[in-house]
């Protein structure tokens, strides 16, 4: 069986994935290969049960006329057409929930990694009771979605919401602010008149405030295991807190703000729970996922929702691949 | 004053600032959430700006409201929440059960399709799962498993593997290979290894990922609501609150009951074990 010729392409490929490994016998190998299969078959068997089969599902019912009465019937040689996706792309209100979602997206991953960064460095050294901080700045992230948004829309009510209350109590607002139902708010700021997309700039703020404790967390433990003796000899030469964060803890910093932008994107993009919940999607705030749901439940129209949320799926990731090719050459170093 | 000692200063301000802040925004809403629960409903509608009341004020009838059963006039958040416990510890037992042979296969073993499996992992993320609802609706609806607690148990096995797996692989990762090697020689074989070394060595991991995996089953809404909305009797306690707001003759200060039975547990879990959870989550995010 030993050739002198050129390796075959899958021994070619086996060499390139353990460059410096000795050759081991391949009864070994072969047992290794067998054990590691067999230990993630259960993975895999869930994993492609519950996911990639209901995904290419989804491709298969996009493309049918499909409506929750008939679907028993649908195989996969059933009648495949364009027609669902003519319908959503051509539907009324389709291309601004895209914009939404998209605004939605960039304003939450923003803000969240922004402020997990200020948390980080603010709770980076040592105090008395800093255990207790760190552990009650993570709150919003683990507590359950469903109660966090009934406390945020009972806080913003404009009946009986605190924050209505006391805004026009001691800020001195002329009205209430229905901060979750009203889609515009025109804001008087020295004479010019500025149009906020109030229950979405709301939903936004409730992302980040929920969110921000995920950045938080990365960002500390990696603040942490920046060694001392960098700082140190920024402070020997002189240099300012702030010079020391632009020029050392930044770059040491980036490749997991790039990590956390890039997860957080993904999530939020795909988020369902915490817009449904907050606004129902209603005063500017549909964003697709929420659209699916309403095709779903409201019109029975499981072919439009399938598309629906392909296009979904499709729009992340030509957003992730633009931004894998043009802004992050690091991560996919990293990833390699 | 030079640059040095200004921005010394302004920041060592500008943290306890920013410190106070953090601390006043994320537990103000929990405390609200507590006090509002306590209070009647009218002394709220006639202050709403009023934040604190005296304990004279104090009133239990919400949560008896929200706890006593439905068919006694209640709630029944009783039943609510032996249903979440019921589906969260037994996602939580099954997604070790799955993951760990599964992670440990990943860190240690070469295979065919080692590289690839990551790309499978990035699936259940990439694609929302309103994308993966639709044909589970349909799916689980033909073999009757919609309406069922098993059901559900199943899709948060896998929304929370992969997950998982790769916590449990950033922590097996640090465990030196030669004690396997030892345990080797010794003639242990490659499944008494993952019990008697690889596992008392990963325990704290391992527990870290029971809770999280605990807690995201916990608070997970929207395959509770498309799965079980029907039947009152599996709701879990998301969803039972999530509908109990639908009701008009609700008041706000029983809402905000429910909403303190529901986060409770997590709350109790999340501070009994923050250390562990924290680290357990960014092991290996130091690394860069």
């Amino acid at each position: 069986m030993v050739t002198t010729h050129e390796p075959r392409p899958a021994e070619a490929q086996e060499r390139r994935r353990r460059p410096t490994g000795p050759r081991r016998p391949l009864t070994r190998r072969q047992r290794e290969n067998r054990a590691g299969l067999a230990y993630l078959s259960p993975t895999l068997i869930v994993v492609i049960v519950v996911v990639i089969l209901p995904i290419l599902w989804t491709v298969m019912l996009a493309f049918q006329r499909i409506r929750l009465i008939n679907v028993r019937r649908a195989g996969v040689f059933g009648q495949y057409s364009l027609a669902n996706l003519e319908l959503v792309l051509t539907s009324p209100g389709f291309w601004s929930s895209l914009w939404t979602t998209l605004v939605y997206t960039v304003g939450s991953t923003v803000l969240s990694v922004l402020f997990g960064l200020i948390a980080a460095l603010a709770l980076r050294g040592r105090f008395r009771g800093r255990t207790l901080v760190r552990a009650s700045v993570l709150l919003p992230y683990v507590a359950p979605v469903v109660a966090v948004t009934f406390v945020w829309e009972i806080l913003l009510s404009p009946q009986f919401g605190l924050a209505n209350n006391w805004g026009t109590r001691f800020l001195g607002w002329d009205q209430q602010i229905a901060f979750l139902s009203q889609r515009q708010y025109t804001l008087s700021l020295f004479g010019l008149d500025v149009d906020l997309p109030m229950a979405l700039l709301t939903v936004i703020a409730f992302e980040a405030w929920r969110y921000f404790p995920f950045a938080f967390l990365f960002l500390l433990a990696r603040l942490q295991a920046v060694p001392g003796e960098l700082e140190e000899a920024a402070l020997v030469d002189g240099a300012a807190p702030s010079q020391t964060f632009r020029r050392i803890l930044l770059p040491q910093l980036a490749p997991v703000i790039a990590l956390l932008c890039v997860l957080r994107f993904i999530m939020t993009f795909n988020k369902f729970d915490d817009v449904y919940l907050l606004t129902g999607g209603g005063a500017g705030t549909e964003v697709v996922s929420v659209r699916v749901y309403e095709f779903l439940t409201a019109r029975f129209d499981i072919g439009a929702a399938a598309a629906q949320a392909l296009v979904l799926a499709a729009g992340l990731v030509v957003v992730l691949v633009i931004y894998l090719r043009f802004f992050a050459p690091r991560i996919e170093g990293e990833e390699a | 004053m030079d640059r040095y000692t200004f921005e010394k200063r302004l920041f060592g301000v500008l943290r306890w600032l920013v410190i106070t802040v953090l601390v006043v925004v994320t537990l103000f809403p929990f405390c609200y959430m507590l006090l509002l629960s306590v209070r009647p409903i009218e002394e709220v509608l006639a202050n709403p700006g009023q934040i604190w009341a005296g304990p004279s004020e104090w009133t239990i009838e919400t949560y008896r409201e929200v706890l006593t059963p439905a068919g006694a006039g209640g709630q029944g958040f009783l039943r609510f929440l032996a249903n979440s416990a019921l589906v969260s510890a037994a996602a939580t037992v099954l997604t070790l059960l799955v993951s760990i042979p599964g992670s440990y296969a990943v860190s240690r073993l070469r295979f065919t399709g080692r590289r690839q499996v990551h790309f499978l992992f990035l699936a259940v993320y990439l694609f929302p799962s309103i994308l993966l609802a639709i044909p589970l609706f349909v799916l689980f609806t033909r073999l009757g498993l919609r309406g069922s607690l098993a059901g559900l148990t199943i899709v948060y096995i896998a929304q929370t593997v992969p997950v998982s797996i790769y916590m449990l692989r950033n922590y097996l990762s640090t465990i030196p290979e030669s004690l396997e090697e030892a345990a080797a020689v010794d003639g242990y074989t490659r499944l008494q290894i993952i019990r008697k070394v690889v596992l008392p060595l990963a325990a704290p991991a391992v527990m870290a990922n029971a809770l999280y995996v605990f807690m995201i089953a916990w608070n997970e809404f929207l395959f509770a609501l498309l799965f079980l909305v029907e039947d009152r009797a599996d709701w879990t306690v998301s969803l039972g609150l999530a509908q109990l707001s639908g009701g008009i003759e609700v008041s706000k200060t029983v809402l905000m009951a429910g909403s303190v039975v529901l986060t409770l547990p997590i709350v109790i879990i999340f501070f009994a074990a923050e250390r562990l959870l924290t680290e357990g989550l960014t092991a290996g995010a130091d690394k860069g």
